[in-house]
């Protein structure tokens, strides 16, 4: 059974060197399913979620915030801002983000980033969903 | 030294031992820190080398070159980032980087600015005339992040606002915990890595378009290069500082000894005057019975 290597790495750290029947990344233009023998590709990534299937395990979940990916033909590398595992999320500081960016969303001052505030929406909303799975 | 007595010579070596016993600790805290950077610098390299290479890879369309972060213009004014630490006891660290910034700072023909980063820098550039843009001080034991990005993106307005057409770096380059090297490296415009010569030109899918991509990915490339030379400066400034620490317990050792040495001449000597004394009355005493 062909199979692929997903290297997720951070500025920080290698998070996870595995290999994988699928990967589903959350691209710039919507979520991008890869399986092994995928055309080279490099695309950006938005903050959201994930998804991978070990060889012969279940599916599991990982929130990512922003980055890029670069799909070759045995093996998907994630450069990812940031990502974590579902035990690995705070999931209060996630809730409080997620009101914080929606209040900014509701009633915009003029002084505020919108794009920030839906770029941290989407990280929380991201998170939350991760946290979940457990 | 002959002259002290051994009181004086006690309280002496006791002083030096004292000093001993701190410059020890500082040595075992500086190699403690420097594990902790080499760990930091280890850990961000996979992700620096991976990006620079894709930037390097998308950087060599011809388009590329007009993108505002890489295109190269007539340089009226050129920035000098001078990494410095903000604590001494670090042997010739911060000399060494200083000397060097010196030295480019020197024969550099066109106008200058300067960015200070850590207080030892700014000690010793501040008496010079030029145009300080920014002094960052107290990056900490562990720099973060947050911090380059912060840098990183004044550093990228000052030169898309042409305060500055040409950025360079001055840091310690880290090699190894026993070698480091003053190095001065162009942050911008940037210069793209050049393909590897076995990386045959690959057809990729690209989302967005290749442009839009990279146009994303040089911000972060110019973070990373900054955090980068954070760690590496830090690395090297704890690594001099355990370096540092280890001559001057050695150096204390060596005075340790000699005080020593001196202490038991002093003893020897005030032995060999008592027994002079008790003899010499002895004598007296003799010869006053022979009267």
């Amino acid at each position: 059974m062909a199979s692929l290597i997903l290297e997720v790495i951070t500025p920080l750290k290698k998070v996870l060197e595995e290999e994988v029947e699928s990967v589903v990344v959350p691209a710039s233009e919507g979520y991008m399913g890869v399986l092994p023998r995928h055309f080279p590709a490099l695309a950006l990534l938005r903050p959201g979620v994930l998804t991978y299937r070990p060889v012969g395990g279940a599916l599991e979940r990982m929130a990512i915030s922003g980055g890029f990916v670069e799909v070759g033909p045995r093996k998907v590398l994630v450069l990812a801002d940031a990502a974590e595992m579902p035990g690995e999320i705070d999931v209060e500081r996630a809730r409080r983000a997620m009101e914080r960016a929606r209040e900014r969303l509701r009633r915009p001052h003029p002084g505020i980033d919108i794009e920030r505030a839906r770029l941290a929406l989407e990280r929380a909303k991201a998170r939350l969903k991760v946290a979940e799975t457990r | 030294m002959s002259m002290l007595s051994m009181r004086d010579i006690k309280r002496r070596i006791r002083a030096i031992k004292n000093i001993q016993q701190i410059t020890r600790a500082m040595k075992m805290v500086a190699a403690a820190k420097l594990r902790r950077s080499q760990g930091q610098l280890l850990s961000s390299r996979p992700y620096f080398q991976k990006l620079e290479e894709v930037i390097g890879r998308l950087a060599s369309a011809p388009e590329a070159r007009n993108l505002p972060l890489i295109a190269e213009r007539e340089v009226k004014r050129v920035g000098y980032v001078v990494i410095t630490s903000d604590r001494g006891l670090a042997g010739p660290y911060n000399s060494n980087i200083i000397r060097v910034a010196e030295a480019a700072l020197l024969q550099e023909h066109r106008d200058r600015s300067m960015v200070l980063i850590g207080k030892k820098g700014w000690q010793f550039f501040r008496r010079y005339p030029f145009e300080l843009l920014e002094v960052v001080t107290d990056i900490g034991d562990e720099p973060t992040l947050l911090q380059a990005r912060e840098i990183s993106s004044k550093l990228v307005e000052f030169f898309l606002k042409k305060r500055v057409d040409e950025i360079q770096l001055v840091y310690m380059h880290f090699i190894s915990a026993l070698r480091h090297m003053p190095k001065v490296d162009q942050f911008l415009p940037i210069i793209p890595a050049p393909l590897p010569e076995r990386v045959r030109e690959r057809e990729y899918l690209y989302e967005p378009e290749p442009l839009k991509v990279l146009e994303y990915l040089l911000p972060r490339y110019c973070e990373m290069r900054i955090y980068q030379a954070l760690l590496e400066a830090k690395a090297s400034e704890h690594a001099a500082r355990m370096m540092a620490m280890e001559n001057a317990s050695k150096n204390a050792e060596e005075m340790i000894d000699q005080l020593t040495l001196s202490f038991n001449k002093a003893r020897q000597a005030a032995i060999t005057k008592e027994i002079l004394e008790v003899v010499t009355g002895a004598e007296a005493l003799k010869w006053q019975g022979q009267i």
